[in-house]
């Protein structure tokens, strides 16, 4: 079976600051990753801030261009598009960004956000079109009187569905999910994690989940990748990897979860980032990769 | 009070009451808009106008501090009362050293001066762990990391030796493994010093491995209050329950336990229970009235009707 996605030694380097006559070093934030998603699969990238996830998952859309490598989606080698190839090709790969205040027009009324990628790709007519904005605002849970409002006149986990709503407007199979639920607040993140595996099931879509709230990727991702440095430490089914870790990076980084129970001190194992090795991927048990 | 457009005036935090022992823990947990921010701000009264303290008491080491004047009030923030932040970055100052932030602090109270408190500040710095601290003391905040950031600023909240630090999510912001490290320097700050520590919080995993008592704002006020064990083994409010049941790892199968319906923004609070709305467990009286504060046993106190004796009484009788 192919894979909906397929992403291989990709890499995204940054220039650093040199000198005159130096060369400058670059900064590598995606360094040598590779990884496939199967359709229908939440695939979870985890890892801190600066690890390179959400660089990588940019990457993948085309919205950072990576520096090399190779991108598949569903057979289609997104980095040697044009410009007017991406953008048609566009309509099958999305995104959710994380901050639902910054990610809506806020001079637009919210009918017209889930509207524009329809009319973007000229997906039927005009009359069609906001028939079809008014089924995605029930589908995800929104009157679909709220089309003539503002972003401003909705909570935070509103707003995430109106985004979630744009997103899947042209049927995307892939979508990137950067962070979805983390500005959310505890009792609205759970809606909204529903909502995406309703909509997962209802449509058929694949996820590239971003996250850094373990606890989360554990429940709801099939496979499960660790990042670190801009590398690929670890990956595995989710369920292997939160039971039986192998890399040093991903025990530690369990191990500081806090307990759910009161008493119960945390048993913390330390990293030494000084031992930290660029050494590839490889498989220790049916898949399960670790780069040790 | 905040005021409403209209002339109205809305209650953030109403009727909010603890207590905290020296060497004591309280984790004060709530979501956006719960009130846990301004009931904080409450304390060392920096509540920005035109919000204004209507009304109550806080006592810290026996004196009210709402009677104070300002002069008073200038001498206990940062004397007696340390504060942690959420965001380190924005609460330093971006233009001094961590090191000259940390004397003048020292100076402003009356501490140390000159070279006394330069090297003050490097021993702080050094007890809360920022490795090389006499070449850390002469950075500026943008030049550390997250976590280093933090530990300066609990260096900075911890330099006049207060009774209490009031800490304002102070791992919300950091990577996980981050969090851990900060987490473990406050419990050995606060064993250090004896400190009191009010720790504001969303994140219950924190709470269970810091607190020794708990309480749990809803649409400002505290609806359960219980020692952290009790509050995770036989939590009594229906939000409480409900906002542990919703932590992903709880439940079998990917679907979470989603609480329905949104947080009553402020000055539209229905009339009765504030989360009657979105209560499964709702009876005729939640409706009507907030419920009084229910003791549930010895220290576990509860504002819901479901455990007043009376209104029970009352709804299996049919009224």
């Amino acid at each position: 079976m192919t894979p909906m996605l397929e992403v291989r030694r990709l890499v995204k380097e940054y220039p650093g600051r040199g000198g005159w006559f130096r060369k400058p070093p670059g900064m590598r934030a995606v360094d040598d990753v590779s990884f496939a998603i199967t359709k229908g699969e939440t695939f979870g990238l985890v890892g801190e801030s600066g690890s390179g996830k959400t660089t990588t998952g940019r990457c993948v859309l085309r919205l950072v261009e990576p520096t090399s490598g190779d991108v598949r989606i569903r057979d289609v080698d997104v980095l040697k598009l044009s410009s007017r190839d991406l953008r048609r090709a566009r309509r099958h790969f999305q995104i959710v960004f994380q901050d639902p205040y910054s990610s809506l027009n806020p001079r637009m009324r919210v009918g017209e956000i889930v509207r524009e990628p329809l009319a973007i790709h000229r997906v039927g007519t005009r009359e069609e079109q906001i028939e079809k904005v008014r089924a995605l605002f029930d589908t995800v849970g929104l009157s679909p009187g709220d089309v003539r409002k503002y972003p401003h006149e909705f909570s935070g986990g509103q707003r995430q569905r109106i985004g979630l709503a744009r997103a899947v407007a042209l049927e995307p199979s892939l979508v990137v999910c950067d962070e979805p639920v983390s500005a959310l607040d505890v009792s609205v993140q759970a809606q909204v994690v529903n909502l995406l595996l309703d909509l997962q099931q209802r449509l058929g879509l694949t996820y590239l989940f971003i996250a850094h709230d373990l606890r989360l990727v554990r429940q709801i991702c099939d496979r499960v990748a660790v990042m670190y440095r801009g590398r690929l430490v670890e990956v595995a089914p989710a369920e292997r990897l939160f039971t039986a870790p192998v890399h040093p990076y991903t025990k530690a980084l369990l191990s500081a979860i806090p307990h759910l129970t009161p008493g119960q001190k945390l048993e913390r194992i330390p990293f030494d980032a000084a031992s930290f090795k660029r050494v590839d991927l490889r498989e220790v048990e049916a898949g399960h990769f670790a780069a040790v | 009070m905040f005021p409403l457009p209209g002339g109205r005036e809305a209650a953030a935090v109403d009727g909010v009451s603890f207590t905290i022992a020296p060497g004591e823990t309280l984790g004060l947990v709530g979501e956006s808009g719960s009130g846990k921010s301004v009931t904080a701000l409450s304390i060392i009264r920096l509540v920005t106008p035109p919000g204004r303290i209507t009304g109550g008491r806080i006592e810290l080491e026996g004196r009210n501090l709402i009677d104070l004047d300002d002069a008073a009030m200038r001498a206990i923030r940062g004397r007696r009362i340390g504060f942690v932040f959420q965001e380190p970055m924005v609460a330093l100052d971006p233009v001094y050293t961590i090191g000259f932030q940390i004397e003048e602090t020292l100076a402003v109270h009356g501490l140390a001066r000159g070279r006394a408190a330069k090297r003050r500040a490097v021993e702080l710095l050094d007890a809360v762990r920022v490795p090389d601290a006499a070449r850390r003391a002469r950075e500026y905040p943008h030049q550390l990391s997250g976590g280093l950031r933090q530990r300066a600023m609990i260096a900075l909240a911890l330099c006049a030796e207060p009774s209490l630090v009031i800490a304002d999510e102070p791992t919300t912001a950091l990577d996980v493994t981050v969090q851990a490290e900060i987490l473990e320097l406050l419990r050995e700050m606060r064993r250090q010093f004896h400190l009191s520590l009010l720790l504001i919080t969303h994140d219950l995993g924190v709470v269970a491995e810091m607190a020794g008592e708990v309480a749990v704002m809803y649409a400002g006020r505290i609806v359960e209050r219980a020692p952290v064990a009790r509050l995770f083994a036989e939590p009594a409010h229906p939000y409480t329950r409900a906002l542990l049941a919703s932590i992903p790892g709880g439940q079998p199968g990917k679907r979470l336990r989603a609480i329905p319906g949104v947080v009553p923004a402020l000055g539209q609070l229905p009339p009765g229970c504030a989360f009657a709305p979105r209560c499964a467990s709702r009876f005729d009286p939640c409706g009507v009235r907030p419920p009084d504060v229910t003791a549930v046993a010895g220290t576990h106190d509860v504002r819901c009707y479901l455990h007043d004796p009376a209104a029970a009484n009352s709804a299996k009788a049919g009224v």
